[in-house]
């Protein structure tokens, strides 16, 4: 079967961003960007499936501008067989990246697409749901396990009170959470096969989706600041603290 | 404005996050509906219809509602949207699941996680793991939104007597089943709505040191929470863990112990209102945004504060 893997181009975890002061938005210029980590566990998963026989091939797929070539190019060093670049310039929301996929299921046929529980940017936490709804497939959303038999997926989910397991037939859209796998890093010679895979670059536009965006953006600030706390010298002086100064004990 | 309000529940009580959720709504202003989608969950409807702020009840008793398959509720919910200008559900894990599919059934691009109601249309939601705050004016006709529980106090249980209709349910959707839950069995109270919450870390270091956080949350009536790491090596249930990809948490005193405090584990704690540190490293991130830090090892700390507390 045909896996497609949804991935975005994000600013890297490890990054800690800055409002801009005009606040119109968050300062992406020069900071390190990678593959939202949620997204590489979701092409880890579909490797594996190839690895078991289980997929044949793996198509990944982002939207994004140019630049998220080299997302695809990291994806396809991981692995994949070939990448869909949906070019659009601003970045749509939620809804309209989830309509983008659609059509491209249409044209590929997946039997399964994976695509990361949030997005460490935005996280809205809503495409693949929105996607699944779309196309009316079932979804198994926070995948910590997914054990395909046949035609189905016996999928474990992270729930706020546990595990759930739950059985979805196929096709089905899986989200990924980070402890479904440990993904890969790709190494040297898979890096420069990767520059010679294909990836295919389409215009958001010729979709024929509407893409205007639902929510506006009125401001982006940063959180208040805590106040500053203060280093306390035993757990005596903590109890006293919190009984005296913060009275919270 | 009317608003339909999700309830939260396992068909036997509400989950608390219901409560929550209620008071985003009040803050919106309008009728209130709360939809209870179970299974026998009349003690839950019950419940719902005793909230004062609530004007009516929605029933809907179905086996295929039963265990919360976001494909059943969506469809549901996806029903009566339209007679709303607002539904909202809380930002749980219930919530995160079947709402986004309702939006896109409806064509509309929800507002996720939101920690302020700005006026009607307008609305404060955390980006980035909550190192930046987005303020968003929705333009869609049936605004549909995820509330984070924490940062909305609880509207009173009690006090109203809400009428109750019934809401019939369709067929389920084919193509999906539960199979089973596994779930974690606590002493402990809620991590979500606990006063006091103990979080340990990798600096723990094993699953049978984590019993010094047990203790010390016990001698506190705490909830015990943990990282991710901790999580991840075991020490901890999954659904322990606080942070931008577990649960939020914003109780009077936060216990990070062998915790860093990376922006990830930040983002499920840092509302809290007073936060103690423990951690060996004095560079740690957490003394960042500690109300309160104590520059040692745990082994030596944790016990003695668990001691004093008796
Ligand atoms: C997409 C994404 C999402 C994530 N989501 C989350 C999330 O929701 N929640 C979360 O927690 N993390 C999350 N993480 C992981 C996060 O980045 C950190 O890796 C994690 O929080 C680290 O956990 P820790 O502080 O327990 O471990 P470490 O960073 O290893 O810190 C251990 C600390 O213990 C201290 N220590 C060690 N021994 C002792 C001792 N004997 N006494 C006192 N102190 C000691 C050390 O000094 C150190 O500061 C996420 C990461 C990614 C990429
Ligand atoms: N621009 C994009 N291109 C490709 N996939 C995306 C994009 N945005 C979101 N996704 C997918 O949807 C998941 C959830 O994102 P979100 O709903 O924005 O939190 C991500 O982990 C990706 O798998």
């Amino acid at each position: 079967m045909k896996v497609l893997v949804a991935v975005k181009r994000v600013v890297d975890y490890n990054v800690r961003i800055r409002v801009k002061s005009d606040g119109s938005g968050v300062d992406t210029d020069n900071v390190v960007m990678s593959m939202n980590p949620f997204d590489e566990n979701g092409l880890e998963e579909a490797l594996r499936m190839k690895q078991a026989g289980v997929a044949t091939e793996i198509v990944a797929v982002t939207v994004g501008t140019e630049q998220s070539q080299d997302t695809l190019r990291s994806a396809l060093a991981m692995g994949a067989d070939r990448a869909i670049l949906i070019n659009a310039e601003e970045a749509p929301e939620p809804l309209g990246i989830a309509k983008l996929l659609s059509k491209v299921v249409e044209q590929e046929q997946p039997q399964v697409v994976i695509l990361g529980k949030q997005a460490i940017d935005d996280d809205s936490n809503q495409t693949g749901q929105m996607l699944a709804a779309l196309l009316n497939w079932p979804q198994g959303t926070f995948a910590s396990k997914a054990e395909f038999e046949g035609d189905s997926v016996n999928l474990t989910r992270e729930t706020d009170a546990g595990l759930e397991t739950i059985k979805i037939n196929l096709p089905a859209i899986i989200t990924t959470d980070l402890r479904l796998n440990e993904p890969r890093l790709p190494k040297l010679p898979d890096i420069m096969k990767a520059k010679k895979k294909p990836i295919d670059m389409v215009e958001a536009a010729s979709f024929g989706v509407d893409l205007t965006p639902r929510l506006e953006v009125v401001s982006v600030s940063a959180p208040e600041a805590r106040k500053p706390g203060v280093i306390v010298a035993n757990a005596a002086e903590l109890i006293d603290k919190l009984k005296n100064e913060a009275g919270v004990l | 404005m009317s608003i339909l309000v999700i309830a939260e529940h396992d068909n036997s009580a509400l989950n608390a996050n219901t409560l929550n959720t209620l008071n985003a709504a009040a803050k919106i202003g309008g009728d209130i509906t709360l939809l209870v989608a179970g299974s026998d969950a009349q003690s839950v409807v019950d419940e719902a219809a005793a909230i004062a702020s609530v004007s009516k009840v929605l029933s809907a008793n179905d086996a295929a509602l039963a265990d919360g398959l976001a494909e059943n509720i969506a469809w549901l919910v996806n029903g009566i949207a339209a007679n709303y200008t607002h539904v909202l559900a809380p930002a749980s894990n219930f919530g995160k699941n079947f709402l986004p599919r309702v939006a896109a059934m409806q064509d509309v691009m929800q507002v996720s996680d939101i920690v302020d109601v700005v006026s009607a249309d307008t609305f404060v939601r955390p980006i980035y793991a909550g190192n930046a705050l987005v303020t968003v004016k929705s333009s869609d006709s049936v605004k549909l939104i995820t509330v984070r529980s924490t940062a909305f106090d609880a509207v009173e249980a009690t006090g109203g007597s809400a009428a109750v209709e019934e809401l019939a349910f369709g067929e389920a959707f084919e193509g999906v089943s539960f199979v089973s839950r596994d779930v974690t069995v606590s002493e402990r109270p809620d991590l979500a709505t606990a006063p006091i919450v103990v979080s340990g870390g990798r600096g723990v270091g094993s699953k049978e040191d984590f019993a010094i956080i047990e203790k010390l949350a016990e001698k506190m009536n705490a909830a015990v929470g943990a990282s991710r790491a901790a999580v991840d090596a075991g020490y901890a249930p999954n659904d322990f863990q606080v942070g931008q990809t577990g649960k939020v948490v914003a109780p009077d005193i936060y216990f990070a112990i062998g915790i860093s405090g990376a922006i990830q584990h930040q983002a499920g704690m840092r509302e809290s209102k007073v936060i103690v540190a423990i951690n060996k490293d004095e560079e740690a991130p957490i003394f960042q945004i500690a109300t309160y830090g104590i520059v040692a090892d745990l082994f030596d700390v944790v016990p003695e504060l668990t001691e004093l507390l008796s």
